[in-house]
């Protein structure tokens, strides 16, 4: 029985794999093979579920595929079904159908055709391998990806300026929320010493008993899982990037922010539940977090006069209502709610176009002008300023940026000085010294080497800081992140004696191979176009659209997405980080939170968005 | 459907002196000029370059403004090559307009030379400094909350809680919150003291912005463009703040100085107190948006490129047109009696109906004119509490016909109400609505029905109410409006449109007057598929109020005085055709005498015949639809499409238009026209001095022309002139569509109603004489502009010769046909079956599905 949820894995896959080779022009084979699969899959879990039901729904657990071995790690695939995953995934099978179905026909010409539904596969395979996920190791991968689908989603159309602007802003949430997983499961190694399972985490005891040994950590470790779910589910105070993120067609937006994708949160919780269940502080926090979510995002619904964003809020509100039954134990209420809630919010968008039509007609009908209120009383006073800051939606956006971005950039604008050709050489003759330093590491005394790794670790954050706000060069943004990650790779190989130079190899081999690639296409580009920058957003997809796709990949092989080793590396790098490293994780952590968003930056600025050559037709900024 | 004829003001802007009055009317003359989508009327997207020449007008908006003025260069190549754009045509132009002796070195030009297309415009280069010095992006910190704070205080009904204050005006309103709450609009204490002033002017904000009042005009200019969308329609409502049925006060000025204040607010939160002004830190001299272009080779290469694209098409239609007449002219049909009589619009959609309904029915005829039958009225249904204006946008009408008697209800749909969208409400939603959405979507995707939800044609009046057409004496009115029409009034219209198009006489016992509507599922721009000539709106009040005028007996006898005799036998029945279901719908049957019941049953099949085999054509167009399928199959998909949800394309709208036609019937009997041709009944033997046809002239322009051209510009730049894919659309406050949540207003077409658009100017042919075709369309100066800046081409077919003569630079000159071969059809099935189907909605791809001229054999 359990040998059968690889297969749900499997078959979305499958498709994925299959629509890659099609001819754009296919329509009705690409659309085909989409909801195909999903069919296969969705009647599949239908009868399996049937029968999991009829032998008693057992939980299963299947320890599937070794990825890397050693005496002290060990990295696996594991698959695990409960009630939770039924639900989930029989949810998103019938939702991911039908609006794939209404795709055929909606998308009809489009000339992102067969992007839209190559990624709407990546996408459900990305959601199955979450739900069906019996670790977290499992479960980051499926959500790492699943953060890449939202991006390209949301900058489908690519030719215009506000998707790629909200792509990025919602990635660069997304990437917080992937960070705290890490750490997570960063933590969770120290505490557990191996790759725990959530079938393990059933066993209540055996929880409860670390929880006691562990405490701080256990809370640390919380925390970050709970920061990832109010992330993904858009709870506050992350919640303006989920309106923002419709930007696709109408029915991506139905299927990843309307249903499946805003419900991964409360999915996460539901899975962790066992685990902080009895730690009182974080379900205090989540109860929290549930009700100023549910109070906030209605307040700001009220008051959208748009139908997407009233529609995107009024759900995270609902959301909202869920943390709070998650952390009450109310699962099966949950579960109603948030399968209502997918389906009737999904409903909603897809035939929000419609809200002009028959509005007006009501209107029409049964308009009665609103009687003027009187101003100057307090209680009027209030509602104003009830009204004026729901309008503004309570600056959590600004105070995001405030509080999360711009230390970044400021720490990165005011090292700016170091950005020339002198710094590049400083910092490679230091990284030479560091390498040597790597080799007669016996040499070195102990004290002096604690400091060493350190040292190194937070040049590599400055040199991803750097790139971060680099302005003119692509290619010198990109060179400094490979010089960062190189950094990084020292650091945390200085620190441990015990490092394996296979380990090295396997992480330096995946950024090698994307290091190159990204300098390639950056040159080949600059011959082409002459002048590259990183001042606007250049749009150079228009006439290269296949440099696109090779720098696409090669950044995400850098971000260590699954199926390059440096995805293996990173995990590993981070199992040897010490837990009682706090500076390290520091440096490490902010490295690979920004690696990401510099890396994307870099594509989108120089592929993304209005082109800069009009001699076709281009978009106007605003749109 | 009209255009919005302004006042052209001089284009001349005074440089050193700044007036606040001048400039905001210059922005209102350029900024789009869409109404709210419920009001969606067609119009000339560049009306406000209409003074000058076509090609001058697109190349200097464009070098001003950045848009795309025609097809890139590539695209016209590509299509020389695929034969689309025909050889012997472009040589003639080519030669026309460069004279014999350069034309190898200009066709050389045309085809290989390569030339440097970029288009840097004008617009917003001055308030691009403050970024590239202060990398300041004052259109990322301003346009989100400026655009939720604008449709918020638009809004009609979408937010639950309305915008606190608005009776006063947008600023007056801002002014009344920011005084009366604990928040505040703007960051900074000096935006604030600023806002709190009373006399607060435009230039007083632009010298703290900007400084020198030289570069104050090019500044707003760039300011307003920067979100054209937006500013277009605070322009509109405040000319006609009648298109909002939630009344909102406002002003473009209000607009302006709000947008200026914040600017102040988020330039001294960056750049500290009392920030330097613009002008302290440009080089740039101070320039005329406005200036000359300078006429480039390129320019010259796109204009013989379109129009040799446009004459390879007309040239075709001309030539068939001729032989059909020269073809008919031979055989002298003997003069039957009509089995009946049919008035369709003008509306190109209807063109393919007619000529099924005439070769089912040899001895039917049908006529065309504008859809709302020369009967204006305001129309209030029973319970509404708003009128529905029924007839051309610029007419303002005095009259209202009221619905009564209204048996059936309304019917609502839960989906959309803001119950969900409340916490506790939207708590019992989820848990009951949603599962049952979930099954509403699995019914819509596989069994699509029509619901409250979707937009029915045959909704906007109830078949069973009655009208009130009869005025009871003249003292009966509402809100200034008389109700219902006087026998004098009722004469004048019904004897003008019987006039307007020949019909004077061998009247049919049934004449059908057919008005058309349109249904569609989940589109905002519904109302640009109904009757332009209704203000978008169906038109099925018109048809039935004058078929009640015209059987009236004391119309009849009046008539008669005039010298129309309607024999008492003829009836005249109305009816609405939806254009996009493919369905008709009779009204007041139950008039019908004995004989002409019978006869309706009889007709009602060659109705319904046509409509299978106008679907069987549209079908060929619509790439889920099998066109060789069983004909009652494809009226069946044609019928669930008007109803899906996710079907973006309802109906096809205007897409094909290129012609319009004015004439008798008899000339293009017979004729394939692929449903490209507007066509308005005209018989110049009962009008030799074009006394009606100045009448029949008039609308042409600005309803045809209008059309033409929105579709023409939305086509040659969708994203900046159009409104882009509709996939994304986001509605805002029901009055527009926007990207996303912070994105500006898009008005112009979606790229779905355009893609089957071949981007060519309107061709009208007139049958007639030269000199009363001139004399009529000089008659007035606005519709003369329409021809002699070249918006639309004309053409005279001369009634005695048959020569075709066209109007250039102010006289007719002769035209010879270069097509020879015209294409034959026998069985109008095989030709729809074997049409070809576009690959990919690339023009030199969507153009091959327009099939060429065919001559019925």
């Amino acid at each position: 029985m359990e040998q059968l949820l690889q297969l749900f894995i499997f078959i979305p896959l499958a498709g994925f794999i299959a629509s890659l080779f099609l001819k754009p022009t296919r329509e009705r084979l690409i659309s085909g093979v989409a909801y195909t699969s999903v069919a296969i899959q969705l009647s599949g879990i239908v009868l399996f579920i049937t029968y999991w039901l009829l032998i008693g729904s057992p939980v299963l657990n299947l320890k599937h595929f070794v990825f890397f071995k050693e005496d002290n790690i060990e990295i696996y695939l594991d698959f695990y079904f409960d009630k939770t995953t039924a639900v989930f995934s029989l949810l998103g099978a019938l939702v991911t159908f039908l609006v794939l179905i209404f795709s055929k026909y909606y998308l009809h010409r489009d000339s992102g055709f067969k992007r839209f539904f190559n990624t709407v596969l990546l996408f459900f395979f990305a959601f199955n391998i979450t739900i069906f996920a019996g670790n977290f190791e499992t479960l980051f991968l499926g959500w790492e990806v699943l953060g890449i689908t939202s991006f390209l989603l949301i900058a489908f159309y690519r030719d215009r300026y506000l998707p790629v602007k909200n792509a990025l802003k919602t990635i660069s949430l997304y990437r917080l929320g992937d960070i705290c997983l890490i750490l997570a499961i960063w933590t969770s190694h120290h505490i557990w010493h191996e790759n725990i399972t959530f079938f393990k985490l059933d066993n209540s005891q055996l929880v409860a008993s670390h929880i006691s040994d562990h405490y701080q950590s256990v809370i640390f470790l919380l925390s970050m899982i709970v920061i990832a779910a109010t992330i993904k589910s858009a709870q506050f105070p992350f919640s303006s990037w989920l309106p923002r993120a419709m930007e696709g067609p109408t029915t991506s937006s139905a299927v990843f922010y309307g249903s499946l994708a805003v419900h991964l949160g409360v999915f996460l919780l539901l899975r962790t539940f066992n685990y902080w269940e009895s730690v009182l502080p974080i379900k205090i926090a989540i109860i929290a977090i549930g009700i100023l979510t549910a109070v906030v995002a209605t307040m700001i619904a009220r008051v959208q006069s748009t139908v997407k964003t009233q529609i995107a809020y009024a759900s995270v509100a609902q959301i909202g209502l869920m943390f709070i039954e998650v952390a009450l134990g109310w699962h099966v209420l949950v579960l109603f709610h948030l399968s209502g809630n997918a389906l009737l919010r999904t409903y909603q968008l897809l035939v929000s176009p419609s809200v002009l039509g028959y509005m007006i007609h009501e209107q029409i009908f049964k308009f009665v002008p609103k009687p003027i209120k009187s101003s100057g009383s307090f209680a009027s006073k209030i509602s104003n300023t009830i009204y004026l800051h729901s309008i503004k939606e309570w600056n959590m956006d600004t105070c995001l940026k405030k509080l999360l971005w711009d230390p970044f950039k400021f720490i990165g604008k005011s090292l700016q000085f170091i950005s020339n050709k002198v710094g590049l050489v400083l910092f490679g003759i230091i990284f030479i010294t560091g390498l040597l330093l790597f080799y007669m590491d016996d040499l070195i005394p102990k004290p002096i080497d604690e400091y060493l790794h350190i040292t190194f670790a937070f040049l590599g954050m400055i040199l991803i800081l750097l790139s971060f706000v680099e302005k003119k060069s692509p290619l010198k943004a990109w060179v400094f992140i490979i010089l960062s990650q190189l950094y990084v790779v020292l650091s945390v190989a200085l620190l441990n004696d015990e490092y394996q130079f296979v380990e090295i190899l396997l992480y330096v081999c995946g950024l090698g191979v994307a290091a190159l690639l990204g300098i390639l296409v950056l040159k080949r580009l600059h011959r082409l176009e002459h002048d590259l920058s990183l001042q606007d957003f250049y749009g150079h997809i228009y006439h290269h659209p296949k440099l696109s796709i090779w720098f696409l990949i090669a950044c995400l092989a850098f971000v260590g997405l699954p199926f390059t080793p440096s995805f293996i590396g990173l995990d590993l790098m981070y199992s040897h980080i010490d837990h009682e490293e706090y500076v390290l994780v520091t440096f490490v952590t902010i490295s690979f939170l920004v690696l990401e968003l510099a890396v994307l930056r870099i594509y989108a600025r120089v592929f993304l968005g209005p082109h800069v050559k009009q001699t076709h037709a281009v978009s106007f900024r605003s749109t | 459907m009209q255009a919005q004829v302004l006042q052209q003001p001089t284009k001349k802007m005074s440089m050193p002196a700044f007036s606040e009055q001048h400039v905001l009317h210059e922005l209102k003359h350029y900024l789009p000029s869409q109404a709210p989508l419920k009001d969606f009327i067609h119009h000339n997207t560049l009306h406000a370059f209409q003074e000058t020449k076509f090609y001058d007008a697109i190349f200097k908006a464009s070098k001003i403004f950045g848009f795309q003025a025609t097809l890139p260069l590539v695209d016209f190549r590509e299509l020389y090559k695929i034969g689309r754009i025909n050889e012997a045509i472009l040589d003639r132009i080519i030669i026309e307009k460069k004279g014999a002796e350069n034309s190898s070195l200009w066709k050389e030009n045309l085809i290989y030379k390569n030339y440097d297309e970029h288009n840097e415009q004008r617009i917003g280069k001055l308030r691009a400094h403050w970024k590239s010095v202060h990398h300041i992006n004052l259109d990322d910190l301003i346009q989100p909350f400026l655009f939720r704070i604008l449709s918020s205080y638009l809004d009609q009904g979408i937010a639950i809680c309305d915008f606190p204050i608005h009776e006063e005006g947008f600023l007056a309103s801002m002014k009344e919150i920011e005084k009366n709450s604990f928040a505040s609009f703007f960051k900074t204490e000096r935006a604030r003291h600023i806002f709190k002033q009373e006399t607060t002017s435009i230039s007083d904000l632009l010298k703290i912005i900007v400084g020198d009042e030289r570069y104050f005009e090019q500044y707003l200019f760039d300011q307003q463009f920067s979100h054209s969308g937006w500013s277009g329609l605070v322009a509109v409502l405040e000319e006609r703040p009648d298109t909002l049925l939630s009344p909102k006060k406002i002003e473009l000025k209000d607009l302006v100085i709000f947008e200026l204040i914040l600017e102040i607010d988020h330039l001294e939160n960056e750049l500290g107190r009392n920030f330097a002004p613009l002008c302290s830190f440009i080089s740039q001299e101070p320039y005329n948006l406005f200036d000359q272009v300078e006429s480039t080779e390129l320019q010259e290469v796109l204009k013989i490129w379109q129009d040799a694209f446009e004459w390879s098409y007309y040239d075709e239609i001309l030539a068939g047109i001729q032989q059909n007449i020269s073809i008919k002219s031979g055989n002298q049909y003997p003069k039957t009696e009509k089995s009946f009589q049919a008035f369709f619009c003008i509306d190109e959609r209807e063109c393919s109906i007619r000529s099924h309904i005439e070769s089912y029915d040899k001895n039917a005829e049908t006529f065309g004119c504008p859809g709302f039958f020369g009967v204006e009225f305001y129309f209030q249904a029973e319970h509404a509490r708003f009128y529905d204006k029924l007839c051309p946008a610029p007419v303002t009408p005095k009259y209202l016909i009221k619905e009564y008697d209204v048996s059936e209800k309304r019917k609502h749909d839960i989906f959309y109400s803001n119950y969900t969208h409340q916490i506790a409400s939207g708590f019992i939603s989820a848990l009951t609505f949603g599962f049952w959405a979930g099954y509403r979507l699995v019914k819509n995707l596989f069994q699509p029905k029509m619901s409250p939800a979707i937009s029915n044609a045959f909704a906007h009046m109830n078949e069973q109410g009655k009208l009130t057409i009869h005025n009871k004496n003249i003292n009966d009115r509402e809100n200034g409006l008389q109700i219902g029409f006087t026998i004098e009034e009722m004469t004048n219209r019904v004897e003008g449109l019987l006039h307007g198009i020949g019909l004077l006489d061998n009247f049919a016992s049934i004449i059908y007057v057919v008005a058309h509507g349109s249904s569609s599922a989940n589109n905002p721009h519904h109302g640009a598929h109904d009757c332009g000539a209704c203000s978008g709106r169906p038109g099925s009040v018109n048809s039935r109020v004058f078929s009640s005028m015209a059987n009236d007996a004391e119309v009849r006898k009046l008539l008669k005085i005039r010298g129309i005799d309607i024999p008492v036998s003829t009836q005249f029945v109305g009816a609405l055709h939806d254009t996009a279901a493919d369905e008709i719908e009779y009204y007041d049957l139950a008039i019908l005498n004995e004989i002409n019941a019978k006869k309706h049953i009889h007709n009602k099949l060659t109705f319904e015949n046509a409509l299978d085999l106008n679907a069987k054509e549209r079908s060929r167009r619509f790439a889920s639809i099998n066109t060789k399928a069983e004909i009652k199959k494809i009226r069946k998909a044609i019928k669930d499409r008007s109803v899906s949800l996710f079907e973006p394309r309802p109906e096809l709208g205007h897409g094909t238009n290129t012609l319009c036609i004015v004439g008798n019937r008899e000339m293009t009997r017979g004729v394939f026209l692929d449903r490209r041709a507007f066509l308005n009944s005209y018989d110049y033997k009962t009008d030799r001095d074009g006394k009606f046809l100045t009448g029949v002239m008039s609308p042409l322009g600005p309803v045809c022309g209008g059309i033409s051209l929105e579709y023409y510009f939305s086509r040659v730049d969708n994203l900046k002139l159009g409104a882009g894919t509709k996939l994304p659309h986001n509605v805002v406050g029901l009055y527009g569509v926007t990207n996303s949540s912070d994105g500006d207003l898009r008005p112009g077409l979606p790229w779905q109603m355009v893609e089957v658009h071949d981007p060519l100017r309107l061709l009208v042919i007139v049958e007639h004489f030269p000199e009363i075709i001139l004399k009529s369309i000089q008659s007035s100066p606005a519709m003369y502009e329409w021809f002699i800046n070249e918006w639309v081409h004309l053409i005279s077919l001369n009634p005695d010769t048959n020569e075709f003569t066209y109007f250039n630079e102010g006289q007719f000159k002769p035209y010879q046909t270069l097509a020879k071969k015209i294409h034959f059809y026998k069985d109008v099935h095989s030709l729809l079956e074997n049409a070809k189907e576009m690959e990919t909605n690339h023009i030199v791809h969507a153009t091959q599905e327009n099939l060429p001229v065919y001559l019925h054999n």
